[in-house]
Formats: C-alpha cells, sequence, structure tokens
C-alpha cells in the first residue's frame, strides 16, 4: 500500500506564509509593517521623482573628467586608463587563479564599476575615446579572469606583477621626462584619481611602519615598549584633520629651510602618520592570537628574536590581520575627504565637488553632486566591504 | 670534569652577546634615535620661526580676539580675548558631542535591535540604513545634509510646527523655557518624588526577597514619582515661555537651533548611530540561545527576559567597542568647520590664521582632544567596570 502524498500545508511554506511569518506575524508586527512600509514607500517616491524630474544631473555629466582625474591634461589621461588597465588585467589574472570569493568580488566590482563609468562617460560627452577605454577595461577584467581559469599561471609571476604595479603605475602617471613621458605635477592631479592615490600610498607606506610600531608596543624592551605605546595612543586620540593641518601648514616649518614639499606629499605624510597607529593596533591584534608556543618553540630551535619574528610571527600574525586592513583601507579612502577642509589645498573627490558647485553656472546644484559623491564612495567601499565580510568567512573556516 | 662556577660561565660571553648588555645598548639606541630625529626637527623649527620672526608663546591668548563666533554656548564678543574665544569653541565642542552621545546611543540601541527584528522590513530598513551609513564619508554626508537644510523656506514661509515652532532656512525657533521663582520648589518636589520611587521599589525588593506579599508597594512608589511633579508642575507652573515672534526679516526671541549646529548634530549622529547598532546587534547576538530559553521556561516574560537577562550579558560585550564609538563622535566633531559650526578646531584655525602661531595653537587642540579622549575613556571605564561587576 502507497501512502497518499499531501501537498505541504498552506500555513507552513508559500509565498503567504512567508508573509504571514516575516511580516504580519502579530497585530503589532502588522501595524509595524503598515507604518514602516508607507513611510519607505513614500520617501522611495518622492527620492526617484528627485532624481528623474528635479535635479539638474548636467552638474556631473559637464564637470564628469573632473570628477575622475581633476585637472590632470586631457591628452595624457591615456595614462590613468593605461594604469586601470594593468590593473583590470591583473586583478582578472588573479581572480581567475586563485578563485577566492573575495577576490571574485572585487574583480567583478572592478568590472562593473569601469563599464558604468564607461556608459557614463559616453553620455557625458567625454569623447568615444575614453568611454571606450574604459568599456574595454571591464571587458578585459573577464577575458583576464576567464584565461586564466583556462590556462595555468604561475602564482609567483602574479605576486610580483601585483607587487609592481602600484610603482609602475605611479611612474606611468607621474611621467618621467618630456621626450619620453611628459612631467604630470601632481597638483594637476585631481578627483578619484587622487582620492585613490592618497589612500593607496598612505596604506602602503603606513604598513612597514605599523608593523614596527606593533612589534614596539609588544617589546619586552621598556623603552621601547614606551615610545611605541606613546606615539600609537597619541596619535589614536587626535581626530585626522589636525594631523592633516599640522602636515599641511607645520611640516615646512620642520623641514631645513628652503626645502619646499608638495601638498600632495604633506597629505600623505599626515595620512601615514596617522593610520600607522591603526595598523599598528590590528598587526598587535594578530600578534596577540599567536600561540606562545609558537614563539617558545621558536626560541628552543634556536632562533634569536629578529628570526622569531620574520620567520615564524609575522608571517602568520599579517595573514591573519588582513580583512582587519582591508577594513582600514575603506575608512582611510573615506578619510581622505578630511583633506578637502585640512587647509591642504588639494582636490580630491570632495575638494572637486566644492570647486564644482562654487562655479556660477551650477548655483544651488549642491544636492546632485553631494549626491553623485556619495554614490561613488558607497559603491567602491561597498564592494570592498563584501570582499572583506568574503575573506573573513574564507579565512575563519581555515582557522587552526 | 671540573665544574664551570656562575661568575665564570658569565665572564666567558663576550658583552656584545650577552643578553643584558644588548638589552640595554637596543634602547639606548633607540631613544638616541628618536631624540636625534626630535632633535633635527626642533632645530629645523626654531631656525625657521627665527627666520619669520615668530616667537613661541602663549601670550597672545590675552589679547583681542576680534573675530565672530556665531553661536556659542557661554556670552561672548569680538572684544573679548583668544583665551575666551578658544573656551567658547572648546564649550561647543562639548556641547555637540554630548547632545550627540546621547541621541546616538538612542537611536544606536533602536538600530540594533531592529536590526534583529523578526520583521522582515524592519530588518531590511536598518540593515540598509547601517551600509549606507558605514559606506560613504561622514565629511560628504554633513555637506550633504547641510545643502538639504538650506533648501528649507526663507524665513516668510516658515514652515510652523505646534509648540510655536517655526522651521526655515535661518534654523529651527524653539521657545526658550524662562525659570519662575516657583522653579526651585518645583526641583525639590521632583526629588521628592524621585527618593519616594527609590524607597518603595527597595521595601518591595525586600518584602519579595522575604516571602512576603509586595503589595504594589514599587507600583504605588512609581505612580508617586509621576504624580507629585505633574501635580506641582500645574499647580506652580514654574516656567514661562519666550516664544520666537516674527519680524521682517528673521525671528526674535527664543532659541535658535542654526542649520550649522543641525546640520553636524545630525550628521554624527546618524553616522555614529549605525556603528553604535552594529556594536549592540554584535552584543545581543553574543548571548546565548540557551539563556533565553531558560529564562522563558522559568516563565520571565519577555520584557523580563530583556531587562534581566539579555542586557546584563548583552552590555558587558557593548561597553567596550561603545566608549571607541564615543571617542570617534568626539573627534568627529572637528569636522564642524565643513558646515560652519565654530568648535574648538574651527575657532582654533581662525587664532592660528591670525596670530601666526600656529605651532603653540596646534599643539593646544591636539592636547585639548587627547585630554577629552582620556577623560571619555577614563568615564566609560568606570562604567564597563560597574558592568562588568555582575559577572559571577
Amino acid at each position: 500500500m502507497t501512502a497518499e502524498r499531501l501537498p505541504p500545508p498552506r500555513t507552513t511554506i508559500g509565498r503567504r506564509a512567508w508573509l504571514r511569518r516575516n511580516l504580519f506575524s502579530t497585530w503589532y508586527n502588522s501595524l509595524l509593517t503598515i507604518v514602516v512600509g508607507a513611510f519607505l514607500l513614500a520617501a522611495i517616491l518622492l527620492i526617484i521623482q528627485w532624481v528623474v524630474t528635479g535635479a539638474r544631473w548636467g552638474v556631473v555629466t559637464t564637470n564628469l573628467r573632473l570628477f575622475l582625474i581633476g585637472q590632470y591634461p586631457l591628452e595624457e589621461a591615456w595614462r590613468v586608463w593605461l594604469a586601470l588597465l594593468l590593473t583590470s588585467v591583473l586583478t582578472g589574472l588573479v581572480a581567475g587563479t586563485s578563485g577566492g570569493g573575495a577576490i571574485r568580488a572585487l574583480a567583478s566590482g572592478l568590472a562593473v564599476g569601469q563599464a558604468l563609468l564607461g556608459v557614463l562617460a559616453g553620455l557625458s560627452g567625454m569623447g568615444p575615446v575614453v568611454s571606450g577605454a574604459l568599456v574595454v577595461n571591464a571587458a578585459l577584467v573577464w577575458i583576464a579572469f576567464i584565461g586564466a581559469v583556462r590556462m595555468s599561471i604561475s602564482r609567483r609571476a602574479l605576486a610580483i606583477a601585483w607587487l609592481a604595479l602600484v610603482p609602475v603605475s605611479f611612474v606611468l602617471l607621474q611621467g618621467i621626462s618630456r621626450p619620453l613621458l611628459a612631467v604630470v605635477p601632481t597638483n594637476l592631479w585631481g578627483g578619484l584619481l587622487l582620492t585613490f592615490l592618497l589612500a593607496i600610498a598612505g596604506i602602503v607606506l603606513s604598513f612597514p611602519f605599523g608593523v614596527l610600531l606593533a612589534l614596539g608596543r609588544r617589546s619586552d624592551l621598556p623603552a621601547v615598549r614606551l615610545l611605541s605605546t606613546l606615539y600609537i595612543e597619541i596619535v589614536r586620540g587626535v581626530p585626522l584633520v589636525t594631523i592633516l593641518f599640522t602636515a599641511a601648514i607645520l611640516l615646512p616649518l620642520f623641514l631645513p629651510a628652503g626645502l619646499r614639499i608638495e601638498h600632495v606629499f604633506r597629505a600623505v605624510v599626515g595620512i601615514t602618520l596617522f593610520s600607522a597607529a591603526y595598523v599598528a593596533e590590528n598587526v598587535r591584534g594578530g600578534l596577540q592570537a599567536i600561540p606562545t608556543g609558537q614563539i617558545e618553540a621558536a626560541s628552543a630551535i634556536g632562533l634569536n628574536a629578529y628570526q622569531r619574528n620574520v620567520y615564524i610571527v609575522l608571517p602568520q600574525a599579517l595573514r591573519s590581520v588582513i580583512p582587519a586592513n582591508v577594513g582600514l583601507f575603506i575608512s582611510l579612502l573615506k578619510d581622505t575627504t578630511l583633506v578637502a577642509i585640512a587647509g591642504t589645498g588639494l582636490l580630491e573627490l570632495l575638494g572637486i565637488g566644492r570647486a564644482v558647485v562654487a562655479q556660477p553656472s551650477w548655483i544651488g546644484a549642491q544636492l546632485e553632486v553631494y549626491v553623485f559623491i556619495s554614490a561613488l564612495f558607497f559603491f567602491l567601499c561597498y564592494t570592498m566591504s563584501q570582499a572583506s565580510y568574503r575573506l573573513e568567512a574564507a579565512m575563519g573556516v581555515g582557522k587552526r | 670534569m671540573k665544574a664551570v662556577s656562575a661568575t665564570q660561565r658569565h665572564a666567558a660571553v663576550p658583552p656584545w652577546r650577552d643578553i643584558r648588555v644588548l638589552r640595554i645598548v637596543g634602547q639606548v639606541v633607540v631613544v638616541g634615535v628618536v631624540l636625534l630625529v626630535g632633535y633635527l626637527l626642533w632645530e629645523n623649527l626654531t631656525g625657521n620661526m627665527t627666520r619669520a620672526r615668530l616667537t613661541f608663546s602663549l601670550d597672545f591668548m590675552r589679547a583681542t580676539a576680534g573675530f565672530d563666533i556665531s553661536q556659542t554656548v557661554i556670552p561672548y564678543s569680538t572684544r573679548d580675548t583668544y583665551g575666551h574665544a578658544f573656551l567658547a569653541g572648546l564649550l561647543n565642542t562639548l556641547m555637540v558631542s554630548a547632545v550627540g552621545i546621547v541621541l546616538a546611543t538612542v537611536l544606536g540601541f533602536v538600530t540594533g535591535v531592529a536590526r534583529l527584528s523578526s520583521n522582515w522590513l524592519v530588518n531590511r530598513l536598518a540593515a540598509g540604513y547601517v551600509e549606507i551609513m558605514r559606506n560613504t564619508p561622514l565629511l560628504v554626508q554633513l555637506v550633504l545634509i547641510f545643502a538639504l537644510l538650506l533648501q528649507l523656506p526663507a524665513v516668510a514661509n516658515s514652515i510652523t510646527l505646534p509648540g510655536p515652532i517655526y522651521l526655515n532656512q535661518r534654523g529651527l525657533f524653539l521657545p526658550r523655557p524662562l525659570a519662575e521663582p516657583t522653579f526651585t520648589a518645583w526641583v525639590v518636589l521632583v526629588v521628592i518624588g524621585v527618593v519616594v520611587a527609590i524607597v518603595s521599589r527597595r521595601i518591595s525588593v525586600r518584602r519579595r526577597e522575604a516571602g512576603l506579599p509586595t503589595r504594589a508597594i514599587g507600583r504605588i512608589g512609581l505612580l508617586a514619582m509621576l504624580a507629585i511633579p505633574i501635580g506641582g508642575w500645574i499647580v506652580l507652573s514654574p516656567l514661562q515661555f519666550d516664544l520666537p515672534v516674527q519680524q521682517r526679516f528673521n525671528f526674535v526671541g527664543g532659541v535658535v537651533l542654526s542649520p550649522s549646529f543641525a546640520a553636524l548634530l545630525f550628521g554624527l549622529v546618524i553616522y555614529t548611530a549605525a556603528f553604535i547598532g552594529e556594536v549592540v546587534r554584535g552584543g545581543i547576538q553574543a548571548v546565548r540561545r540557551g539563556q533565553l530559553e531558560a529564562a522563558y521556561a522559568i516563565g520571565l516574560t519577555p520584557g523580563q527576559t530583556l531587562r534581566l537577562i539579555v542586557l546584563p550579558q548583552a552590555l558587558r560585550i557593548i561597553v567596550p567597542p561603545l566608549t571607541s564609538q564615543y571617542l570617534n563622535l568626539t573627534k568627529n566633531s572637528s569636522l564642524a568647520i565643513a558646515v560652519g559650526y565654530s568648535d574648538v578646531f574651527a575657532v582654533s584655525r581662525t587664532m592660528a590664521n591670525q596670530t601666526g602661531q600656529s605651532v603653540a595653537v596646534i599643539l593646544l587642540v591636539m592636547g585639548t582632544y587627547l585630554t577629552l579622549s582620556l577623560a571619555t575613556s577614563l568615564a566609560m571605564n568606570v562604567y564597563n567596570r560597574r558592568v562588568q561587576v555582575l559577572e559571577r
């Protein structure tokens, strides 16, 4: 005899049951749903209405070039797209080779972001070359990804290429000398380009300093420990604006007379000094997570303090703080906006926004500009934070 | 085999391999390098300052400031000294931070609880809010809010709310409460009410612990706490209100919440509340499920479970990261300059520009923020210890 197979009861699965369970489980939940839903609907309608009919998006499309690269000369802008192309290909290759979820999220973010910007550039009349370059870059991420999946690429070569990417891009953007690559002075860099330059330079330069500070804070030499702790706590106790202000206004006073230092580098110095303290605290967390047994074992086989740190402690500690440092990079990227108010005279994304708003032809278009900047930041930071979550999850699984 | 004595063994170790010597040498070298770098910087600084005919001193603090501060807690005019201006700026920072911390805590707890709500719409809304706040820069949010506030109607077409409260481009105009002579008497009544409530709650708890019927003593006390001040208010009418009155170009009287202050406060609150919400969510989720089940099993109501079981355990996890959020809010208030609010940093920048004493001023500002940070940490550590004592 076979039992008759009954359909599942209506009240526990299906769309209606889902509605009941998640939105209308009790009378006050129903009330909450209705009130919140009505409020949300009104807000969304209002926003859509503004975006579609109220806003003057011309302020963004006319000035898109300023938002992306600032005053960087247009005839040299190909270098920016070339640097982006290198980044796209490498990211695609790494995503195809390592296959980690985090790097894949970053790669698709890079592809989608460039494709969107390409379309936007096409709409704003930046010329077919610019939008074409951006769309090609986006496609290259995918092509490199698929290529890397098909073929096997040496991981070592990729790692070296990645390490070389930052200095190579910098030289490419900055230029060497007239006949080869004309120098583009850093004071012409602006917009998104400068935002990235500041954040990347900040994290790359502050990393070694931060690691030293973290080791110093955990050192058993009292003087070293005291100095490191003092530095970290003082920097973490004051706002970034005051440090940037100091770097912008006071740095020349601390340097030998006659030595001129460009504003971009002043800001980089300020950001580096600031983020080193935060890197140090992240790394300290990683150091503390290393079991004492590892250090004792290293001492037992006769390694000295330097060897213990370089071969045993740091490789494990630094690996475990990658997600925390991605988080730090995200907040650094957001914090670069502070150079706009610290008297540095630099025009990164927000600085450009403020300059655009001050143009006589776009008086009163503040909302449009700031909403656009927020959207750019949201896209960048959200992509990176999703990647960081995946990385954290993946590393949590492999935890010993 | 001949035993080697301790002294001989040490003598055999050359000093460049003796760990005790190396430790001292290492520290001397590090301190030496730091001192050398510090000395070089100091030399450059003094050299550059003499060349610019500047002397390092705080004497300028007694000179007349001559610049205006639009909104202050203490009376301030352009004829006051730089020291007074600095103090006014500091008090502005303190005010926006203190109010901001209170509001951000409330909104943060609401957000954290909403993130855990079983209502899908509510927890998605809270999640969306948190993601938007965390992934956009605070400074951009501040200028965006300020731009939004400037879209409000002009003075002539103010939005009128009951109170009467007026909202326009120049700010939010509220009635200003003025204390009558009876105000002190009313405060005494409030204190009496609170004391009655506390005493009756003590009695009620003691009776319950002794197994005696509580006879709603606690509830009567609570009622007294509410009834005495309300009754007193009706009889004494301790407050009068100075209402804002519309003139031709602006409102006169009342209290004004300027758009600068409102934008800064609102921006700081909604930004920090998103982070506090995540802290609160983490803290509540860290309370083990078994604790909840046990609480329901012994017959506690959901309210009692939250108050007696979940919160005491969650607070232990919440308080330390909450402290750092409070510190962040205080430090972030230094972005005030972007919306034209005169906090201690904005005032100091003007001072530095006018006097040329940038070094002294920046040291003063950094010292002030360090003190504020330390004070907040200390206060929160005291509270943290109280919360942690509950651990058994």
